[in-house]
């Protein structure tokens, strides 16, 4: 027997100008199961929920519709006045009246209609609502950070420091990411290392937090607070705990032409190599794709060289398993290559080299120890043209965004290279300069005023070789597109940042949605910048799009404060709109018959069939069961079902049936 | 007196509906036929409830959710987008007239959209007339429900 109240809103006047909010709560008085009805001025005041709390009481009320504002707005607000009033929250429903009615329609009886229907609807709704409990799952206080760059640094050490544990998963030989490759930082022209290599070496020491290097994730199973990782270490062909690290067999190593990842392939590495002097953990590792023993089958001389006795070349992959409550993903990108561009000479000349290059050839631990000196003979280059936007903002290139970081970084390689090379001559070609932060359209100022590099405003479109020069083709738009032509030694392209190779394939792994550049997608655009749309999983950093260190540190930090407060209760509360089948005791009564469809149709894969068996142990039906824990409440498999034997709840079939049958019978 | 069509609208909680909240809140006005139902995903609309309103006496339906890519659980829209395709084949097959049900994506951003597409659906079915037609096309149907 529904015992129903309906409370309509004047929300002052904004719905009560152009809807007859009196007669509404008249005609909700004359619908069939409701036993009380009022208008009021300001129902979400405390006056109007003390209204509503006190008629649920007087009544008995087994059923509330608020005709209102949005539910967007206020129904967590009526729903737990009802709670307070010891009604279940979930038997309270909003008829929105004002954004869909009062706001976009005339005054008049047609306006004062529809929000009777409206409400008429919502109640046909309640009577077949029932009451809900929140699920409650439990949470694992253990996170998963996958990427040790700067942002898995930063999403680690804050949420290790907060005193929770930390498995810090990193796919290279050393943690520190992009970060380690810079010289220098921009706007301040601080050197990169020295700033992050402290924490580098604190993410190593930190007692809550076991590092992972040279590994991958093999696979994410479960849920919110309630995942199972596995992390596929890689075989290092060493024994880390007798290694000393103290790098004797990468200098015995006979297999030295191998081109160094760190140095973006302008220098050279050894088989057995620690990528950089200040890696972490220092201890190196062997590439098996090139080491002569994995590839002809003898050498060995590493083994024979080792002081400590700590190679193991029978090593294999090893997986590790680990429950986590949370996953933070800081898998940061990646720059294109020069071969990317045809126009600029499908990366055959070895001086049109990239923006990470140029980092490398900047820097003191480089491949020129800090000297610019260009790839091919080594010689300072006397004129160096920097060419912004090479792919990025370019659809043409499938690249429609801007990578945002290029503007700042031309200006600090060209600003580098003034100070280092002070007769040469810096061109920048841009297309806009895009200087938004603090300090940094003073910065790119800086280098155009005090460090005279002259920006020319148009696109190259072409470089090509004469005479040992690389001739730069373009147009200056400020001079009315006059042709410009410079032969330059050496040419730097900001080529555009993208997503890291693998970033798609780990964001099925995780199910974790990507846009079609594979960054990763956020919850909301605006208001979750670091959720995503699978509960419990996290971004932080250049995984999501592109950005800069300062970015990339504040967005690890709000990863971290989302896993901390997930980690601050032992269970977590979800909402209960999840889908259900209806199964009942004896285990064989459901109209479920186990057909499957629905769990192809889950995009959480919440849903798994169940094997019933009898007392012997045979398989007499197998049917359909929804993990509270997994389950989004989406519905797509409500849709699915052909027997209909799965609903949502909230959003059952019974209780859309019922509204739209009130909406369309008026009499 | 003019011919008030009766339209139902299906939408997603997530996109459509905080677009149509939007439109509210923008002022932008759009005629009174149309009645909001609110699902949680287009994924979640079983296409037989579109049936049922036809069967309720709706004179047209407007079904809308997220943008493809958009959809706050990931695909559900596709599932939507997917199921239209074939159900629209198999009503026109039937003999249940098309034009009367309108598939439109509109975001949360889109509040003038939702006042378009509402405006446009309201015309046409106006100019389509009443949807008396449809109960002799469901008897007709073998084993129907009315």
């Amino acid at each position: 027997m529904s015992r129903i109240g309906v409370f309509i809103c004047h929300c002052g006047e904004n719905i009560s100008a152009t809807v007859d909010c009196e007669r509404v709560a008249r005609e909700a008085s004359l619908m069939e199961g409701v036993l009380y009805s009022i208008d009021y001025k300001y129902m979400c005041s405390d006056p109007g929920q003390n209204l509503i709390k006190e008629a649920i009481k007087e009544h008995n009320l087994n059923g509330v519709v608020v005709a209102a504002c949005s539910p967007r707005m206020h129904e967590p607000t009526f729903r737990n006045a009802c709670a307070e009033a010891g009604l279940n929250p979930y038997m309270c429903e909003i008829a929105n009246l004002r954004e869909h009615v009062s706001w976009v329609h005339e005054k008049g009886d047609a306006t004062t209609q529809k929000a009777i229907d409206l409400v008429r609807m919502l109640v046909e709704k309640v009577k077949n609502n029932k009451p809900l409990l929140p699920i409650t799952v439990p949470v694992t206080r253990r996170a998963l950070v996958l990427g040790g760059g700067i942002g898995g640094i930063q999403a680690s050490l804050d949420i290790a420091n907060a005193g929770h544990q930390v498995i810090l998963v990193e796919r290279d030989p050393s943690i520190g990411g992009h970060m380690s490759q810079l010289s220098e930082t921009f706007p301040t022209l601080d050197c990169s290392q020295c700033i992050l290599t402290p924490r580098m070496v604190e993410v190593a020491r930190h007692p809550n937090i076991t590092l992972i290097t040279y590994a991958e994730l093999e696979s994410l199973e479960g849920f919110i607070g309630n995942f199972k990782a596995k992390i596929r270490k890689k075989a290092k062909s060493i024994d880390e705990k007798l290694c000393t690290g103290c790098g004797l067999c990468t200098t015995k190593c006979p297999n030295k032409k191998i081109p160094s990842e760190f140095n973006e392939g302008l220098g050279t590495r050894t088989a057995i190599y620690i990528p950089f002097p200040q890696a972490v953990p220092n201890k190196p590792v062997i590439d098996k794709t090139q080491c002569t023993y994995y590839t002809k089958g003898k050498c060995r001389l590493c083994e024979k060289t080792c002081p400590a006795q700590a190679i193991r070349l029978d090593q294999e992959d090893e997986i590790l398993e680990f429950d986590v409550g949370a996953v933070v993903l800081a898998t940061g990108f990646n720059v294109k290559g020069t071969d990317f561009f045809p126009e600029y000479g499908y990366g055959n000349y070895q001086d049109v080299i990239t923006g990470l290059q140029f980092e490398r050839l900047a820097s003191a631990s480089g491949p020129t120890l800090g000297e610019i000196r260009r790839p091919s003979d080594g010689k300072i280059p006397e004129k160096i043209v920097f060419v912004a936007c090479a792919g990025s903002r370019d659809p043409a290139k499938g690249i429609e965004y801007c990578s945002k970081i290029c503007c700042m970084y031309i200006a600090k390689h060209a600003m580098l290279y003034k100070h280092k090379v002070h007769q040469g001559n810096a061109y920048v070609f841009y297309m806009d300069i895009r200087a938004g932060g603090k300090m940094y359209e003073e910065f790119v100022r800086r280098a155009i005023e005090e460090d005279d590099v002259k920006y020319i405003r148009g696109r190259v479109s072409r470089i090509y070789e004469r005479n040992g020069k690389l001739i730069v083709k373009g147009a200056d738009t400020l001079m009315g597109g006059k042709p410009i032509e410079i032969d330059a030694d050496m040419v730097v392209l900001a080529t555009a940042g993208v997503a890291s190779p693998k970033a798609e394939e780990l964001a099925q792994k995780v199910h974790v949605s990507y846009d079609q550049h594979n960054f990763y997608a956020e919850a909301h655009p605006k208001l979750k910048p670091v959720e995503t749309n699978t509960a419990g999983i996290f971004l932080a950093g250049s995984c999501q799009a592109p950005k800069d260190i300062p970015e990339t540190v504040a967005m690890a930090s709000g990863a971290a404060s989302k896993v901390i407060g997930l980690f601050s209760n032992s269970e977590l509360k979800r909402d209960p709109s999840i889908a259900v089948v209806n199964r009942m005791p004896p285990p064989t009564y459901t109209t479920c018959v186990g057909c499957g469809l629905c769990v192809t149709a889950c995009p959480y894969q919440a849903i798994q069939l169940e094997d019933i068996k009898d007392r012997k142990g045979n398989v007499v039906k197998r049917a359909a069961y929804v993990n509270p824990g997994l389950c989004q409440g989406c519905g797509t498999c409500v849709a699915f079902c052909r027997s209909k034997s799965i609903d949502i709840e909230g959003y059952t079939s019974q209780q859309i049936v019922a509204e739209i049958s009130a909406l369309l019978n008026d009499e | 007196m003019d011919f008030e069509p009766k339209i139902v609208a299906f939408v997603c909680n997530w996109c459509t509906y905080a677009g149509a909240d939007l439109t509210g809140t923008s002022r932008i006005k759009y005629p009174v036929n149309v009645r909001i139902v609110r699902f949680p995903c287009t994924g979640r609309i079983d296409f037989m409830l579109l049936l049922k309103a036809f069967d309720e006496g709706a004179d047209g339906i407007i079904v809308s959710g997220c943008h493809p890519n958009d959809c706050h659980y990931t695909s559900g829209n596709f599932h939507a987008r997917r199921r239209w395709m074939i159900f629209r084949n198999l009503i026109d097959f039937v003999g249940i007239d098309i034009r009367r049900v309108a598939f439109s994506w509109v975001s949360a951003a889109e509040g003038a959209k939702w006042a378009e597409v509402v405006t446009d659906t309201v015309g046409k079915i106006k100019e389509l007339g009443p949807y008396s037609e449809y109960h002799q096309i469901s008897k007709s149907f073998d084993g129907g429900a009315k």
